[in-house]
């Protein structure tokens, strides 16, 4: 399969696709032809997996083309270990995504969908981008779409919403453009691979390290630089919800695990206990936070806030781990893989919830909880699944939330003790905020006559719900292959940053 | 000494324009009203022709003719072919406007061509003299160019403004330039730099040298000599504008060019300073108070001011990557300026301005292709990937970061993030309000297609930045 450019098919195939629907505009239904363009790329981008050579950390399916010769620019793309589950995570998802929004999107359908695939094939980019200046277009790109999504079809507030979260992210990665270009000053090539084996001292590592967890901060979203979320995620329809907490939040993270920890080794060492902080602190008051919110998206995003503090929590985990067992990179891995795979298990997750609360939604025009109570008596298909999903989310045994939050967990039980108590926190916290949601929206009497006249879902939905379901069981059951196919990737990353670049 | 016959060939263009120019101006005396289109056509033609006779002469090479007063190298040759590719559009967003205002006149190209003429002058100077002939004339056009609607009091209150400014401005200029003509002995660039090469910079270098930074800053509009842009901006006709924000920028990244670059290189650590604190003044203050704007033609103006902050961050690294970069800036940002003015043209009809920010409102609605085009305008001005300004902003941080000045692009970046603010305002505007005026737009056939293309070309030229940008490289040498 090495022959064909499968990378640059599942980055382009949605641009041109969405531009294809765009041009058709209004006067066709455009959603068979959006829903076959996500479907083929996501078919393509399942080649990815099946042709990947789980044995090497090396990149895979490489393509290099000259692209800005004057500044040393490739259009370079590339896959790993760590890369790859997330390409395959925002192609399944944007399939969801087009399919919720069948029916609910009536003004200007066309644009909506044509706006979602073109930000699909700008996150694969992201994610598949070797070379900085590339991955700093689609990575701005992103921003461009997301903004129209919210501003055209969000709440009451969106306006406020978007421009908040344009200009939050904007001045994030700003910074990191500096420190890109710095690197480019230093080594001569913009090449992400050059910038890993450029050594640096600890001042210059410091300061580009505080660039890039400016931007990468901003995108997880790490406390305090958290306020974006709520508001973004209320005023967004369902699809723009969707993506942003299961593929926007992990472009985050796969930064700190692509550029923080590789390129700036040593400063991440020294500064791995303000991440931690950080990343506790997200867990333990963020979770805190999300048991007194009214609003039912608002609770699934600060819920995601304190999931996405365990992916970091766990990502830097591997310095106290390396330094409680004397240096050695033994067992140093486990945190790293915990927050690999929360953060795709929370791709599934995040993703369901909000697409419940769609679902809910799309019927009666609300989100406060209040508005709600007893939905299990009219609908009991739908129920089944939010339970579902609301224990994956407070980490069930038997789900994916469970898989990632436990390898988190244990890892930070053999770094520190503190660390650990506070990191259990989660699974009192989780607990509490994703059952009392359940308990009060889906249990009990039926809350008032509105909720009496609910529809069940129907097939669409169950079949979208269902996925979900499918996928968040699957990998909480048997999350071997994930674990595989990251293996030798992360192994390279932690033996990478155990070596000081002084 | 008679400059020898072979000498006249480089100027052929300049010639061409002048003699072409000349020829309407007598012809458009003899047209009747329904005919004055053959003098819009007759100017776009010889736009045409000149472009064709700038890139046949270029060989690459650079020659120093009439006494060295006159230079034509591969960046006179770039800088002249946008100037014209710029011009063209100016007129072509141009007719339609004039002609439903009644100011559809032969004068109008007429003084634009002379205008150019002008800017094509200051591209190919080489002696203090003749830098002051191309300026001059170019002004003394855009003058008459931005009271062109005489009867209306915002233009003719924009034109004396700017005459009195532009007056004070020269008069900077050429008080630096006597003096380095009285410190060099000379009026030639390059006799002046080898006159200066090596001396230490003494209290009179300074002090000519501040004289003409701030010369070429009431010129370019830096902070704190922009007072009159704003004004002159939203008083002039809107072609006009268009006009002065895009190819005159042009013409004035040249003058700095030869006259900071090439003539008192030496004095790069000074003036260099200076461009620092006018650029920083420039970011800061444009960025800022163009958010307080309602009116779009004023907003565009602080956005000017705020994007020649970051020209001059480009030329005062005093590196071949700094004025590669700044050159790359100036010409995509002609590029956009034209393309945002050409909307405002687009929108606007016979007695109605569509210049406030407002008239923007819902505009997804009423025309959904020309809302994606200043969608890309608006996104590629604020330097958000992948429209050309991003690279733009991206070659010139280099080029700072390249001399060690992070401390500059730190403070660059931070105030395009408070300059994206007006410009996704705008996106704003257009996508998310509800439209308050449903008149379907009634514009011509050449206005739509010529808009397009120009923001098609902002986004292609995102795409594939590659060639315009080793082309200027190739024009400073690397």
């Amino acid at each position: 399969m090495s022959g064909l450019p499968l990378l640059s098919f599942v980055v382009w195939l949605p641009i041109l696709g969405g531009l294809l629907v765009l041009a058709l505009g209004e006067r066709f239904n455009p959603r068979p032809v959006a829903l076959a363009v996500a479907m083929i790329t996501f078919l393509t981008s399942l080649l990815l997996y099946t042709g990947f050579d789980q044995g090497t950390p090396a990149m895979q399916f490489q393509e290099q083309l000259s692209w800005i010769p004057s500044f040393n620019v490739f259009y370079h793309l590339g896959v790993d270990g760590i890369a790859m589950p997330l390409i395959i995570l925002t192609t399944f998802t944007t399939v969801l995504v087009v399919l919720a929004g069948w029916e609910v999107i009536k003004e200007r359908p066309a644009q909506y969908l044509a706006a979602f695939l073109v930000m699909e094939g700008l996150m694969n980019g992201v994610f598949a981008a070797l070379d900085a200046v590339l991955f700093y277009v689609f990575w701005e790109g992103m921003l461009i779409p997301m903004f129209l999504i919210i501003g055209v079809w969000g709440g009451p507030r969106r306006v406020y919403a978007t421009i908040k979260f344009f200009l939050y992210t904007f001045l994030g990665s700003v910074f990191m453009l500096v420190a890109l270009i710095y690197l480019y000053t230093q080594s001569g090539s913009f090449a992400i691979l050059d910038f890993h084996a450029l050594k640096l001292g600890m001042t210059e590592q410091v300061l580009i390290f505080v660039a890039f967890l400016l931007a990468f901060a901003v995108k997880v979203p790490m406390w305090p630089v958290h306020t974006w979320l709520p508001d973004a995620h209320v005023e967004a329809p369902t699809g723009g919800s969707v993506i942003l907490a299961a593929i926007m939040l992990k472009v985050g993270g796969y930064g700190f695990l692509r550029f923080s920890l590789p390129i700036t080794p040593d400063a991440s060492h020294e500064l791995d206990w303000l991440i931690i902080f950080m990343s506790l602190t997200a867990v333990v008051y963020i979770g805190f936070v999300a048991l007194v919110q009214q609003d039912m998206k608002k609770l699934i995003a600060y819920s995601s806030i304190a999931h996405m503090g365990f992916v970091t929590l766990g990502i830097f985990l591997v310095f106290p781990l390396m330094d409680a067992n004397a240096g050695s990179t033994q067992g140093a891995l486990l945190g790293m893989q915990g927050g690999m795979i929360q953060m795709i298990s929370h791709g599934f997750i995040s993703g369901a919830l909000f697409l419940c609360v769609g679902v809910l939604y799309d019927r009666m025009h609300s989100r406060e909880i209040g508005d709600y109570g007893g939905v299990v008596n009219t609908m009991p298909v739908f129920a089944a699944f939010m339970v579902l999903f609301a224990m994956a989310n407070s980490g069930l045994p038997g789900t994916s939330g469970f898989v990632g939050e436990f390898l988190v967990i244990i890892a930070s039980f053999r770094a520190n003790f503190w660390f650990a108590l506070f990191a259990a926190f989660t699974l009192i916290l989780g607990a509490a905020y994703s059952l009392w949601l359940v308990k009060r929206v889906v249990f009990g009497d039926v809350g008032n006559a509105r909720v009496a006249q609910l529809q069940d879902i129907n097939s669409r939905e169950s079949l979208i719900l269902g996925a979900l379901a499918f996928m968040v069981l699957l990998f909480g059951l048997w999350p071997a292959p994930l674990v595989d196919v990251m293996q030798s990737s992360l192994e390279n990353l932690v033996a990478h940053v155990a070596v000081s670049k002084l | 000494m008679i400059p020898a016959p072979g000498e006249f060939v480089l100027l052929i263009p300049e010639i061409f324009v002048l003699s072409m120019a000349c020829l309407i101006l007598v012809l458009d005396l003899f047209l009747r009203d329904n005919e004055r289109v053959i003098s819009y056509w007759l100017a776009q033609i010889s736009l045409g022709f000149v472009a064709v006779i700038t890139l046949a002469l270029n060989d690459g090479q650079t020659h120093l003719v009439f006494h060295g007063t006159y230079i034509a190298d591969p960046m006179a040759a770039a800088l002249k072919v946008s100037i014209y590719l710029v011009t063209a559009l100016a007129f072509l967003y141009s007719r339609h406007y004039l002609y439903e205002r009644g100011l559809f006149k032969g004068e109008y190209y007429v003084l634009g061509l002379f205008a150019m003429l002008g800017m094509m002058v200051m591209v190919s100077a080489h002696s203090l003299l003749t830098i002051y002939l191309g300026l001059e004339l170019l002004s003394l056009s855009l003058y008459a160019m931005v009271a062109f609607n005489r009867d209306a009091y915002p233009c003719t209150e924009a034109a004396m403004k700017y005459f009195v400014l532009g007056a004070l401005a020269s008069g900077m200029l050429l008080y630096g330039m006597s003096m380095l003509y009285g410190l060099s002995g000379s009026l030639d660039i390059e006799l002046i730099a080898q006159a200066l090469g090596g001396k230490a910079p003494s209290a009179p270098l300074i002090f000519t040298t501040t004289f003409i930074v701030v010369g070429l800053a009431f010129k370019l509009g830096a902070v704190p000599f922009h007072m009159w842009v704003p004004d002159v901006y939203q008083g002039a006709p809107t072609p006009v504008t268009q006009f002065i924000g895009s190819a005159s920028k042009i013409a004035a990244f040249a003058m700095v060019m030869r006259l900071l670059s090439e003539s008192i290189g030496s004095l790069q650590p000074q003036w260099g300073d200076m461009l620092a604190v006018l650029a920083v003044l420039s970011l800061a203050i444009g960025n800022v108070v163009a958010i307080a704007q309602t009116n779009l033609k004023r907003m565009l103006a602080y956005s000017t001011i705020s994007h020649i902050g970051f020209l001059l961050l480009g030329i005062l690294s005093g590196t071949q990557q700094g004025y590669a970069a700044a050159m790359f800036y100036v010409i995509t940002y002609a590029l956009m300026a034209a393309g945002a003015f050409g909307m405002i043209i687009l929108l606007s009809r016979a007695g109605f301005e569509a210049d406030e920010i407002s008239d923007f409102k819902g505009l997804n609605q009423r025309n959904s292709w020309f809302a994606f085009m200043m969608l890309i305008l608006m996104f590629s001005m604020a330097g958000v990937p992948p429209t050309v300004g991003f690279y733009a902003k991206l070659a010139v941080l280099q080029a700072v970061i390249g001399v060690d000045m992070l401390w500059l692009a730190a403070v660059a970046v931070f105030f395009s993030v408070i300059g994206a603010f007006y410009y996704i305002r705008m996106v704003k505007v257009m996508y998310f309000d509800q439209a308050e005026d449903d008149t379907p737009l009634a514009a011509h056939f050449d206005l739509r297609f010529g808009l397009s293309a120009n923001a098609l070309a902002i986004l292609l030229l995102g795409l594939f930045p590659g060639s315009l940008m080793s082309l200027c490289r190739q024009v400073f040498g690397n």
